[in-house]
C-alpha cells in the first residue's frame, strides 16, 4: 500500500500486489470514490441506526395521519361541513334527560384522571404515513434493515458458492460430479419460482428471507469459483505448497483463496445489489420482512394506496433512499470490478 | 442427430431426478405437517389421522417418495388444499392469461432491444457510452415496484388511458384493453437493461478481424452490422432468449398482482400465502422439466445459428 502510493517504484521494491495495485486502480476512478463516499456515509447512518441514536422511535405516531412535508404546508383546513353550527344559549333539558342526574358525579370521577392532549404535528420534514409516523425515520430504519437482509444474504450465498465452488473444482472426480449435479438442480428452477417455494415452508421473518435468498442465489459464484479453482489448483505455486506438505484444506483456502478473493469480492457486491432489489419485492408480495418490521419493500407496498390518496412523500422518500444507495453500490461494484479484475472491464 | 438428441434426454434423468428429490426434501422436512394444514384449527384428531391414512403420510418417506414421482409421472396432482380445484385443471385456466401478457412483453422486448442495440453499438463513443451506462445503471437501481406503482398511477388512473386493471373472458379484449398497459410498463423497464446486455455482445464482434475484412473489401456499414456482427452475435442472443424463456410460463408475479390478472403467477403466490403444497410443487417440477426442454431446444438452434458448432 505505501510503495503504491509513492507514485514511482524502486527498481529493487517488491512489484505491488494486487490489492494495492487494484487500491491504486480504484483512487484513479472518481466516479468510484464518490461512490465509494456515498455508501461510506449510508454505512454510518445504519450503524447510528442500529446503535438506537437515530431513528430509534420510528414506531411513535408523533404527527396527524398523512401529514405533509414541511416545505409543502400544513394541509388546508377541510372546509366545515352543510350543517351550521347552532347560536344562542343552550337550552335546558335537565327535567326530560334521564341521565341528568347522574352528571355531576361522573364529571368528580372524570376529574379523577389526568387525560393528556398529544401534541400531534401537522408536519415532519419528510412527512408522516397513514399512521402519522416520521417517513424520515421510517426511511433510516427501513435502510437498515434493506441493506442488512441484502449484505447477509449475500454473505450466507458468497460462502456457500464459494466453499462448492472450491470443494468441485479442488478435488473434481465424484465430489466434483456430485456438486455440478446439485447446480443443475438448482438452476434448472427459475430463481423467483425456487425463491417462493423455499418460502412457502419456511414462513416468514428477516432472518427467513436472509436464508432463502443465500440458500437460492450460491450458483452464479460457485460457476465462477469452480473455474477459478480448476485453473489454480495445477499452477506451480500450488504443487509447491503441495511439495512441501500442505494438506488440502490448507491449498485450498490459505494458498489458493487469497489469489482470487478479487472474484468472490466483486460477485458479493453483485449479489448484494440484486438481493436488496429482491427483498424489496419479497417485502411487497408479502413474504418478506414482516409487519412490525420496516424496509424499503414494506414502505413501498404502503406507498401504493396513498398515492391514490395523493400522499406521494413516503414513495418518494423510500424510492430516493433506494435509489441513492443501489447506485452508489451498483457504480461501486463496477468500479472494484474493474479495479480488481481488468479482463472483465466493459462485460455485463 | 437422433443419437445426440436421446443422449441428452438421457442426461436430464438425473437432474430431473434432483429436482423431484429436492422438492420432496424441502416441504417434507420443513414444511408442516400436511394433515394439520388441510385439517385447519378445529380438527379432531380422527379426523387428522384419516387424512393422514388418505395422503399416505403414514408410510415409510420412500413409499411417500414414490407417491410424489407416481403424481409426476401420471400429471395427477389431485386437487388444490384451499380451493378443491384439480391441480391440472387448475394450471390449464390460468396459463392463458399469463402467456397474454408474458409473450408480448418478450417479443417486443427482443424485437426492440435488437436494433436499438445495434445502432447504439455502431454509434459508440466513450462520453456516450459512459453516460449511457450511468443512466442505465440509475434507471435501473429504482425498483420494478416503483415503475409499475407509479406508471399505474400515472397512466391510468390519472390520465385515464388504460382501465387501472381488470381481466375478461375475450382473448382479443385482453390483448388490446387490458394488457397493454403491464405489458408497456414491463418493457419500458426491460428495455434498457437488454439492449446494454446485447450491445456489449454486438461490440465484441465488432473488434474482430472479419469485420475489418468486410468493411476493407467495400461493404456498406449497414450490410456488415446485419449480415456478419448479427449474425454472429446470435449466439449469445438466443442463449439470452432461452434464459428468458421458461419464466414467461409462470409469469411476472408483480405485473400480475398488480393489475389483477388471473394469471399463473398470482396463483402461485396465492399458494405460497395459503400453504397449498400441491400447487406449488407441481409448478416447480414442470417448470423445472420446461426449462430443461427449452436449454435443450437452445442448444439444437445453436447449430442453424452457426453451423461450426457441431453437437456431440
Amino acid at each position: 500500500m505505501t510503495a503504491a502510493s509513492a507514485g514511482h517504484l524502486p527498481a529493487d521494491a517488491p512489484s505491488p500486489g494486487v490489492w494495492s495495485a487494484a487500491a491504486r486502480r480504484l483512487r484513479a476512478d472518481r466516479i468510484g470514490m464518490a461512490c465509494l463516499g456515498v455508501v461510506a456515509v449510508f454505512l454510518l447512518l445504519i450503524a447510528a441506526s442500529a446503535s438506537g441514536l437515530v431513528a430509534g422511535g420510528w414506531q411513535r405516531e408523533v404527527a396527524v395521519p398523512s401529514a405533509p412535508p414541511g416545505f409543502a404546508g400544513p394541509r388546508p383546513v377541510q372546509a366545515p361541513g352543510a350543517l351550521q353550527a347552532p347560536a344562542g344559549p343552550r337550552a335546558d333539558l335537565s327535567d326530560v334527560d334521564p341521565l341528568a342526574p347522574r352528571y355531576g358525579e361522573w364529571d368528580a370521577r372524570a376529574a379523577q384522571f389526568r387525560a393528556v392532549e398529544i401534541q400531534r404535528l401537522q408536519t415532519l420534514p419528510l412527512g408522516a404515513d397513514r399512521m402519522g409516523r416520521d417517513v424520515l425515520s421510517k426511511a433510516v430504519k427501513g435502510t437498515e434493515v434493506s441493506v442488512f437482509v441484502g449484505l447477509m444474504a449475500a454473505l450466507l450465498a458468497t460462502a456457500i458458492g464459494t466453499l462448492l465452488g472450491a470443494l468441485a473444482g479442488f478435488f473434481g472426480g465424484r465430489l466434483g460430479d456430485a456438486l455440478e449435479w446439485l447446480y443443475n438442480v438448482f438452476t434448472s428452477i427459475p430463481g423467483i419460482l425456487l425463491i417462493f417455494a423455499f418460502a412457502a415452508v419456511f414462513g416468514r421473518g428477516i432472518g427467513t428471507v436472509v436464508l432463502i435468498l443465500g440458500l437460492t442465489g450460491w450458483t452464479g459464484v460457485y460457476r465462477l469459483l469452480r473455474a477459478e479453482f480448476m485453473k489454480h489448483a495445477v499452477r506451480d505455486y500450488v504443487r509447491a505448497a503441495q511439495a512441501i506438505g500442505a494438506s488440502a484444506a490448507s491449498r485450498m483456502f490459505r494458498h489458493i483463496l487469497p489469489n482470487v478473493s478479487h472474484v468472490v469480492l466483486v460477485q458479493l457486491s453483485i449479489l448484494t445489489v440484486g438481493f436488496i432489489k429482491a427483498e424489496v419485492i419479497l417485502s411487497y408480495l408479502g413474504l418478506g420482512v414482516p409487519v412490525d418490521q420496516v424496509s424499503w419493500g414494506t414502505m413501498l407496498a404502503e406507498a401504493q394506496s396513498e398515492l391514490l390518496l395523493g400522499h406521494w412523500w413516503q414513495l418518494t422518500t423510500a424510492t430516493l433512499f433506494m435509489a441513492v444507495f443501489v447506485t452508489a453500490f451498483s457504480l461501486l461494484t463496477d468500479a472494484l470490478r474493474d479495479a480488481l479484475d481488468p479482463k472483465l472491464r466493459g462485460l455485463e | 442427430m437422433a443419437a445426440y438428441l436421446l443422449r441428452r434426454l438421457w442426461q436430464m434423468v438425473p437432474t430431473l431426478a434432483g429436482v423431484v428429490l429436492l422438492v420432496f426434501v424441502l416441504f417434507k422436512a420443513f414444511g408442516g405437517d400436511p394433515a394439520e394444514i388441510l385439517g385447519g384449527l378445529n380438527a379432531t384428531p380422527q379426523q387428522i389421522e384419516s387424512i393422514r391414512q388418505q395422503l399416505g403420510l403414514d408410510r415409510p418417506w420412500w413409499v411417500q417418495l414414490w407417491i410424489f414421482v407416481q403424481q409426476i409421472a401420471s400429471f395427477d396432482w389431485g386437487r388444490s388444499w384451499a380451493t378443491g380445484e384439480p391441480v391440472a385443471q387448475l394450471f390449464a385456466s390460468r396459463l392463458p392469461a399469463t402467456l397474454t401478457v408474458m409473450l408480448p412483453i418478450l417479443l417486443l422486448d427482443t424485437l426492440l432491444a435488437l436494433p436499438l442495440a445495434l445502432a447504439v453499438a455502431a454509434w459508440r463513443g466513450s462520453l456516450t457510452d459512459r453516460l449511457v451506462m450511468v443512466a442505465t445503471t440509475v434507471a435501473l437501481s429504482i425498483s420494478f415496484l416503483v415503475y409499475i406503482i407509479v406508471g399505474q398511477y400515472l397512466f391510468a388512473f390519472q390520465l385515464g388511458w388504460f382501465p387501472v386493471q381488470g381481466w375478461s373472458d375475450s382473448l382479443w379484449t385482453n390483448l388490446t384493453v387490458y394488457a397493454p398497459l403491464p405489458v408497456l410498463l414491463a418493457v419500458l423497464v426491460g428495455l434498457a437493461p437488454q439492449t446494454r446486455l446485447y450491445r456489449s455482445f454486438f461490440l465484441d464482434e465488432i473488434g474482430q478481424d472479419y469485420v475489418r475484412t468486410a468493411r476493407a473489401k467495400g461493404l456498406a456499414e449497414p450490410v456488415v452490422l446485419l449480415r456478419h456482427v448479427l449474425r454472429n452475435a446470435l449466439i449469445p442472443i438466443l442463449t439470452n432468449i432461452g434464459l428468458a424463456l421458461p419464466s414467461i410460463f409462470v409469469g411476472s408475479f408483480l405485473i400480475e398482482v398488480f393489475f389483477s390478472i388471473p394469471g399463473l403467477g398470482r396463483e402461485v403466490l396465492l399458494a405460497v400465502n395459503r400453504s397449498d403444497y400441491p400447487v406449488i410443487q407441481a409448478v416447480t417440477v414442470y417448470v423445472a422439466l420446461l426449462t430443461m426442454a427449452v436449454n435443450l431446444l437452445v442448444d439444437l438452434l445453436y447449430m442453424w445459428a452457426d453451423p461450426r458448432v457441431e453437437l456431440k
